[in-house]
């Protein structure tokens, strides 16, 4: 964003923009943050009841045991996807036809409707009628999603590596075709060894790209709620109810409003807070 | 080492088709084949299901709601991101700084926090169960997509671009429209596949928004699943249609993908 000229006269081609994002975002936002303060009986009957929902929620054992679990699930998919991602993008071939076969075939789970995954993954993974829990079973392993937190909790996992590794691998392939031929070629000439060419031609080269991947994967992966409940339902028991499953629950299914848009809040903060970390932390380099 | 480079693409694109082989098998088979025995090729080949989804109009309404409220978003979000978009990449203005980290927090919002609001909202306006509120609901999340992706490819055409077409008498909305999208049409139809893939898949919203005119095919299958008991072969049908108008979507944009986060920033 260097040498660009200043020019109030550039809001006006913002307006359209911000007034249709506000709208969406600021309105429910403000509603939210109305419900967060009050309690509700029916009947649109309101009171006024300060932050005891927060002080409630940031108290609760139930709370603190999905956040857990949000942040165990999260830190498990950014370490399997984002090294996986990026070494298949380093193994796939550069040009050519099949590098276009390669794009077509691992950009299709992305385009696949997030319910249509979770209920994909429930017929794949059934220990009865499905491919892999069936064969998992053959093989002499004891798998059941259904009834064991540990399955349960490997397959919601091998879901959503299958599901967005191949955003990653989009992005670092990107990166790498951005590399020009004439960096190899002098990597080449100085007799480098693959490792070196990685880390000091093709890492740095891909830094921006991962950067993104990270963010994007922490966001998604905070927010996930359609495939995991469509797959286990946040079961067995509550052993995969990540954050945005607790929150539906909570808010849909109980119909308390008040805490579960205090905990909304809360959700939406936390998410906020270590986006801009990890966006500090990844960025730093780049501002020394 | 070479020579084994291709394996692990090519397993990985294995386990990407294996769940999808099997959903494709379900698709093929009757119910009673589904439950009674496990086959890895369909005993009795049938295209039943496929033929009760194309006939029955509470099935392919499903589709064409959904068709119809992800082009309008897409439609709408790439519209009004490219003058942002624009402004962004060659105008500093106040606050620009923090209004596109404004906008990109939004798509940070879990739809869980966002879905009994949205309802409220789009019931107090009078667009509920309209194709229209599930197109602009979307744009929440799609136009700060839209604006980073087609920002990152505006700043990588040179400004000498603009800078000769207003030296030479151009209005401004006749170089934006004559000369300057059309050197960004990449960038455009970069924008435009992410706009269509994060409505597609999204099922929340849609849901909450939707009643019966405008209900896209996901909540027809969760419906059919609670309610005609289980009739897996159908929903496997049903589910692998929804795979079509994305494959056909990443067919024509295949070239451009790889190149469509590349040139975006943060």
């Amino acid at each position: 964003m260097s040498g660009r000229t200043p020019n109030q006269k550039a809001w006006w081609l913002v307006l359209p923009v911000v007034v249709l994002v506000a709208f969406n975002a600021v309105i429910p936002l403000m509603t939210v943050v109305n419900y967060s303060v009050q309690e509700t009986f029916g009947d649109n009957q309101f009171f006024f009841e300060g932050v005891t929902w927060f002080e409630q929620i940031l108290h609760s054992t139930r709370f603190h045991e999905a956040l857990q679990r949000q942040l165990l699930f999260t830190a498990i998919i950014l370490a399997i996807e984002i090294p996986l991602g990026v070494a298949i993008a380093l193994a796939m071939p550069r040009k050519g036809a099949w590098a276009s076969v390669c794009l077509v075939l691992m950009a299709m789970p992305l385009l696949i409707p997030w319910n249509v995954v979770g209920a994909m993954w429930n017929i794949f993974a059934l220990p009865d009628i499905g491919l892999l829990g069936h064969s998992l079973n053959a093989l002499g392993f004891d798998y059941n999603f259904t009834r064991q937190p540990l399955s349960a909790w490997a397959t919601l996992i091998a879901m959503d590596v299958w599901h967005w590794t191949s955003l990653v691998i989009l992005l670092a392939y990107a990166g790498l075709s951005a590399i020009p031929d004439a960096f190899y070629e002098a990597a080449k000439i100085d007799g480098a060894s693959p490792w070196a060419v990685f880390r000091y031609i093709q890492l740095p080269k891909m830094k921006r790209v991962l950067m993104i991947a990270v963010l994007l994967r922490f966001m998604d992966s905070f927010m996930i709620y359609t495939e995991a409940i469509v797959l286990t339902g946040g079961g067995p028991g509550n052993s995969t109810s990540l954050l945005s499953i607790d929150l539906v629950k909570i808010a849909l299914g109980q119909f308390d409003l008040g805490p579960a848009a205090a905990m909304s809040l809360i959700y939406f903060l936390i998410i906020l807070l270590l986006s801009w970390v990890f966006y500090a932390v990844m960025t730093r380099d780049e501002a020394q | 080492m070479k020579r084994i480079r291709w394996l692990l693409p090519a397993l990985y694109i294995l386990f990407v088709l294996l769940p999808i082989y099997w959903l494709l098998n379900m698709s093929f088979k009757t119910t009673n084949e589904i439950l009674g025995s496990f086959t890895l090729w369909p005993d009795q080949f049938t295209l039943e299901n496929y033929r009760t989804i194309l006939t029955d109009p509470t099935w392919y309404t499903g589709y064409l709601n959904t068709l119809a409220y992800v082009l309008m978003n897409t439609l709408i979000s790439v519209t009004l991101a490219l003058p942002a978009a624009y402004a962004f990449s060659r105008y500093r203005f106040m606050g620009d700084k923090h209004l596109f980290f404004w906008l990109l927090s939004n798509r940070m919002a879990p739809p869980a926090v966002f879905a009994l609001p949205f309802f409220q909202l789009y019931s107090a306006i009078g667009l509920f169960d309209t194709h229209v509120a599930v197109a602009l609901a979307h744009c929440l999340f799609n136009i700060p997509l839209a604006v980073w992706i087609l920002e990152g490819f505006m700043s990588g055409v040179p400004k000498e671009l603009d800078e000769t077409a207003f030296v030479d008498g151009y209005p401004f909305w006749r170089f934006f429209i004559r000369i300057f999208i059309p050197t960004i049409a990449a960038g455009i139809g970069v924008a435009a596949f992410f706009c269509f893939m994060f409505s597609w898949v999204e099922l929340l919203l849609a849901k909450t928004l939707t009643a019966v005119v405008a209900k896209p095919i996901a909540a027809v299958m969760t419906r059919t699943a609670s309610t005609s008991g289980y009739e897996l072969g159908l929903l496997a049908a049903a589910g692998a249609l929804t795979i079509v108008p994305g494959a056909f979507v990443i067919y024509f944009v295949r070239n451009y993908i790889a190149k469509g986060f590349a040139l975006g920033r943060v």
